[in-house]
């Protein structure tokens, strides 16, 4: 160490030149750096330009005819209206929750349990094979998903139940489930992986049972990207658009029963933006449920994020 | 070092039998023939050990001897280890614990501190009542009393009482080697196997926990894995010295480091002069 410093101090001139010079490995890393920090930045460049381009079309209506507790206290959504539009949102926010909650009620159990099977249990090629499955489920297009609610689920409802229709809360619940558990079972077996092998020897040395050490250990060690795999699976039902129109039926209507027809709020601005005038109040009423739908997402990364910093200031 | 195992070694004798111990201690430990091979590849080999009950056993040898896969055969590891196979049988209290169906109960008894400490990611109070949780026990005073009666005798109470809601892999390193001793005493077990404990943590720790294991010792017995040495001459009373899956020799510690020795592997490791 001495020997280099020494032999640093006593360089000459040209050994000194050499050392200031800049070569190709410099500009190489500089560049690297740049084009790695410009694929960083753009992530929040495009959310910022996002925001204020659906804020931006919207603004006219939330200066001009929104009204507060109408948008979100009335259920009547009719902007079409010759006398009298209406822009109530209730009827969309109640489908929307309803249909993400009843997705949610299945497919959080179901995709942990999975993900515990093929993280803890699993081995060899049921667990290869298992992870290529979920993964090739996560792959299978939306729109191939709303035609099984229409074709399959649909008869098969209104046979079990006996209910006029097929097309309602239960249909496009079960079916965002299936959509959103894959995901949420690819992550949250990814959470269970992340949790080191010797937690879990720490905990059957102690005479832990297989379930114990899962309950106990794992479980609450990989709490953060299990919430993470919730919220994926959330954030996945508010935002579904396709499979949700195709299957609940896309009516308005505020839901007694899951066997009642909903209208999504993705749903309505697929279905209604195509027909509307470019700029009037029921174009600019779309882009202010796209402002809404935004907000949520927003809110519920947030606090997702509280959350997660919360349990590890602990 | 697969051949070597495999081939007929010209020092694969017998071990010579382990000197009974004066004191009328029972037997503790009784392991006969035990064998372990990982994938048919064989980490131990024909391994005969008596352990009695309040003593410190310690068991030395170079890396890749075996002493490790010997511990995790007693506490039944092997169970969830399809790799692992282990033939011979191991007596504890006299019963084959092969035979054994509800390991967990074994486990139960037997506690276990690993080379690098494990704090789990909980606080250091659930860390301590965990097992005493795990087996039903519930009543909050007895856990305050299990959880400052484990931490005291582990040296870490001072030093923890007034963050025991703190996360228990937030502390340091001799810490958490510390709460991973005071978590293997919370179930009250007969056998304490402590496997290279000293490797992630400072001189003055390690005597400290050194300390605390002569206290033990009065209760409960000791399995001291070490590649110290001079650790197990402070400590141990017989020493095992375990080479190549095999174990070459057993005897009283202060015989064997006065010199007392019938195979020259064991003269050099202890001299120092390889390992």
């Amino acid at each position: 160490m001495t020997g280099t410093v020494r032999s640093l101090a006593a360089a000459t001139p040209s050994a000194r030149k050499q050392l200031d010079q800049l070569d190709r490995a410099w500009y190489i890393d500089k560049i690297v750096q740049f084009i790695v920090f410009a694929s960083g930045i753009s992530a929040i460049i495009f959310i910022v330009g996002i925001f204020i381009f659906v804020t931006k079309e919207g603004f006219g209506f939330i200066l001009g005819a929104f009204d507060f507790a109408e948008f979100f206290g009335s259920p009547r959504w009719k902007p079409t209206s010759e006398y009298n539009p209406t822009y109530g949102i209730l009827a969309l926010i109640a489908g929307t929750a309803s249909v993400t909650g009843l997705a949610m009620l299945i497919a959080i159990p179901f995709s942990i349990g999975a993900a515990i099977y093929v993280a803890e249990f699993a081995t060899g090629k049921t667990r290869e094979a298992l992870k290529v499955l979920v993964e090739l489920l996560a792959a299978i297009p939306s729109v191939v998903w709303g035609f099984i609610a229409l074709s399959l689920m649909n008869p098969l409802i209104i046979e079990l139940f006996d209910v006029p229709v097929g097309l309602n809360i239960l249909n496009a619940g079960i079916i965002l489930a299936l959509m959103a558990a894959p995901i949420m079972t690819s992550i949250a077996e990814d959470a269970l992986k992340a949790v080191p092998d010797r937690y879990r020897e720490a905990a059957e040395a102690l005479g832990a049972t297989r379930w114990q050490v899962i309950s106990k250990v794992v479980l609450p060690a990989a709490k953060n990207g299990l919430l993470g795999a919730v919220l994926l699976g959330v954030g996945r039902g508010f935002g579904e658009t396709m499979a949700v129109l195709m299957a609940t039926g896309h009516s308005i209507n505020l839901p007694d029963s899951i066997f009642d027809s909903v209208r999504a709020l993705t749903a309505t601005i697929a279905s209604e933006l195509g027909e509307t005038v470019v700029g009037s109040d029921h174009y600019q009423a779309l882009f202010t449920i796209g402002i809404f739908l935004f907000l949520i997402t927003f809110v519920i990364n947030l606090c997702a994020d509280l959350v997660v910093r919360g349990i590890g200031k602990v | 070092m697969v051949e070597a195992l495999t081939q007929n070694h010209p020092y694969d004798t017998v071990p010579k039998q382990a000197p009974t111990k004066p004191s009328s201690s029972p037997v503790k430990l009784d392991i006969r023939n035990l064998s372990i091979s990982y994938n048919g590849i064989p980490a131990l080999v024909g391994v005969n050990l008596k352990i009695y009950e309040n003593e410190i056993f310690g068991i030395i040898g170079p890396a890749n001897s075996g002493k490790t896969s010997l511990l995790k055969a007693l506490n039944r590891m092997d169970m969830f280890d399809s790799a692992m196979t282990v033939s011979g049988e191991i007596l504890f209290d006299g019963y084959n614990i092969q035979r054994w169906r509800n390991v967990y109960a074994l486990r139960r008894r037997i506690g276990v501190v690993f080379p690098l400490p494990v704090g789990l990611p909980m606080t250091v109070y659930d860390n301590v009542a965990l097992a005493p949780r795990l087996s039903g026990i519930n009543n909050k005073a007895e856990l305050d009393e299990t959880v400052e009666r484990c931490l005291k005798r582990a040296a870490l109470w001072d030093e923890v009482k007034d963050r025991l809601q703190s996360l228990g892999s937030l502390l340091s390193g001799g810490q958490q080697q510390r709460l991973t001793i005071a978590r293997a005493l919370s179930q009250n077990p007969d056998l304490l196997m402590l496997d290279e404990f000293s490797i992630a943590v400072d001189p003055v720790t390690t005597m400290r926990i050194e300390d605390v294991l002569k206290e033990l010792k009065r209760e409960m017995t000791i399995i001291l894995v070490t590649n110290l040495t001079q650790q197990a001459h402070r400590l141990a009373e017989r020493i095992a010295f375990f080479m190549n899956g095999t174990c070459i020799e057993i005897g009283d510690t202060e015989s064997m480091f006065s010199g007392n020795v019938t195979d020259n592997r064991t003269a050099d490791y202890i001299a120092g002069r390889f390992g």
